[in-house]
């Protein structure tokens, strides 16, 4: 074992070639598959999977500032040398979160005339249509709903669009303190800098542990606003940081391959595997929790969700989430030897980034376009390439404008270059 | 003919220890075992040993853990005895899988506690086999089978130059017996 490295401390990473390319494309083909979802009038449907894809990527840059956050707050040496991709996740997050609102008010703001279950014709927009269809909470209208009338001091337009820009407002100027004291603190070295992160990461930690299930309350579970879970937001939690984590060690498998990251051993892909492999575990915890409750307690009003799950258009999905989410992680990477593969880690990776997508899904279109709606085609396809070229390309820019792919100054970079497990 | 069963090197410092480990192996001295106070970052790759199996072993236990419980749930809830509860079909599977987990974890941490005393023979009243009682205070102990090893001496001097504060020639294995 070598006690000095020879690592050039002031490796930068240079954006260019395929991987530009290739993003660009991508995002190309995303703009094109909007234009034709709308074109041909499949508009609810477009507007769910931009809702999808726009909640994703969020979410995905929410779980690099929470990355960030909860390394400093345990004071965690082994993530130093690879800290700087989910700070560039971080620093994406004012554009996902801009997307994110866009989207959210561009399918409020469009209405369209609909026939509802009890053969009412009524006014409701292409998103959030349960509780923002026009005239819910006037007991004079036709198409008024006591049980959301009486959710409608919360549920409401102005306090959802509130919540949604200040806590993804809050969640991204978090994000952007922590890049920028590392940014500070590789030029001026000492403990000034990790010292202010370590109590910014704490705060950030508590008001996002209290924020993230309202958020996704908001976002996802209002969609069908006439149910409700407590287990929702910490099963979308979950959902969060497992694909943050696969995105954040898919990313670096990646750039090492490409020769960037060199310092990043199968240590640090075995410590990232270990947080998948329990998070995926937890995950099914949350998600079963959640399940089991309601199918053991057959509350109508509760099972009506699981029920249009079961639909049959839905039910095989419903079942492959599971078993690419529980069954393949936990097979797939259980040994220890089989978290130091490395091109297996990045095959699950692929796989759970997949899966998660496959989650949010099931999340969202049976309660926005429902079993006759539903399908994978252009729009699936080609809206979620979008995103991922976005999120590429924003991510990938963001990460070649840190002077160096090591943090040089930070107090635990020897630890980290040196893991060992 | 000597009566010396082992060679222990008492060291003071684990790098020394590790020194002698070196030295020990550069003039082919089989090592039978260390014992030191605390673990040592990377003294398995030094001495060789096997990876542990206690991985696999605990998947034993939580497979038989999860299939006994599920038989037992599926033979009292669905063959013997079958009740309705709450309208719900017999063999409902998901109500089976809280009991299932548990007794999976309860099998591996049962079956990983009664593996790690069978294998380090620390079975409840037993005496614990010691073979030198300050490898659990302050030494790092590097024994040494007598037998086939000789000349003693020049285990005693390589010991010696690499800095340990004794040397024990003991007739007897386990010292804790005593």
């Amino acid at each position: 074992m070598g006690t000095h490295n020879s690592f050039n401390l002031d490796e930068k990473f240079e954006f260019s070639g395929k991987a530009k390319t290739w993003s660009l494309i991508a995002i190309v083909i995303g703009i094109v598959a909007i234009a034709y979802g709308f074109g041909i009038g499949h508009i609810e449907r477009t507007f769910s999977n931009l809702l999808l894809m726009g909640y994703y990527f969020a979410c995905v840059c929410m779980a690099g500032v929470f990355f960030c956050a909860v390394q400093y707050v345990a004071q965690a040496g082994w993530s130093a040398a690879l800290i700087r991709v989910p700070q560039a996740f971080a620093k994406v997050l004012p554009v996902a979160a801009l997307i994110l609102i866009v989207i959210a008010g561009a399918g409020l703001y469009f209405t369209h005339t609909v026939v509802d279950e009890e053969g009412r014709s009524v006014v409701v927009p292409y998103l959030y249509k349960i509780w923002a269809a026009h005239g819910v909470t006037d007991p004079k209208s036709e198409a008024y709903d006591a049980i959301i009338a009486g959710k409608s001091s919360f549920l409401n337009i102005p306090f959802f669009f509130g919540r949604l820009i200040v806590f993804l407002g809050v969640y991204s100027i978090f994000g952007y303190l922590l890049a920028k004291y590392s940014n500070n603190e590789d030029q001026l070295g000492g403990m000034f800098n990790y010292n202010k992160s370590f109590k910014m990461a704490c705060i950030f930690l508590v008001i996002f542990g209290f924020t993230t299930p309202i958020f996704a309350f908001d976002t996802i579970m209002s969609l069908e606003a006439r149910w409700f879970s407590t287990m929702f937001g910490w099963y979308n939690f979950a959902a969060m940081w497992v694909s943050g984590l696969a995105i954040i060690t898919l990313v670096l498998i990646l750039l090492r391959q490409k020769g960037y990251f060199t310092f990043i051993t199968e240590n640090h892909i075995h410590s990232l595997a270990q947080l998948i492999f329990g998070f995926s575990v937890f995950w099914t915890y949350v998600w079963f929790a959640q399940f089991l409750l309601i199918y053991y307690a057959n509350l109508p009003e509760e099972a009506v969700y699981f029920y249009r799950r079961w639909e049959p258009e839905f039910k095989p999905w419903f079942w492959l989430n599971i078993i690419i989410n529980f069954a393949c992680p936990i097979l797939l990477l259980m040994a220890r030897d089989y978290k130091r593969m490395i091109p297996r880690v990045k095959y699950v990776c692929i796989l759970l980034i997949c899966g998660h997508w496959l989650d949010y899904y099931m999340m969202i279109m049976p309660g926005t376009v429902g079993g006759e709606g539903r399908s994978f085609g252009v729009e699936e396809i080609g809206i979620a390439l979008g995103f991922a070229g976005l999120f590429t390309f924003l991510m990938l820019t963001a990460l070649s404008k840190f002077k160096s792919t090591i943090p040089k100054n930070h107090p635990f970079i020897e630890e980290s270059l040196h893991h060992h497990i | 003919m000597s009566t010396t069963k082992f060679i222990l090197g008492l060291f003071e410092d684990p790098d020394e220890m590790m020194d002698g480990i070196h030295k020990l192996q550069q003039s082919s001295v089989p090592i039978y075992d260390v014992y030191t106070p605390m673990p040592i970052h990377g003294i398995e790759a030094k001495l060789g040993v096997k990876d542990s199996r206690l991985g696999y072993a605990a998947f034993m236990f939580g497979c038989t853990g999860g299939t006994v419980a599920f038989s037992m749930l599926y033979y009292m809830m669905v063959a013997d005895w079958s009740h309705n509860i709450g309208g719900k079909p017999h063999f409902a599977i998901p109500d089976f899988v809280p009991i299932t987990f548990e007794w999976t974890v309860l099998f591996t941490a049962f079956g990983m506690v009664a593996t790690f005393l069978f294998a380090t023979h620390l079975f409840p009243g037993r005496t614990p086999r010691v073979m030198d009682l300050r490898a659990t205070n302050d030494r790092f102990i590097i024994a040494i089978d007598a037998k086939g090893n000789t000349p003693h001496e020049d285990i005693t001097k390589i010991l010696k130059e690499a800095g340990a504060v004794e040397i024990k020639h003991n007739d007897r294995k386990y010292v804790s017996y005593e």
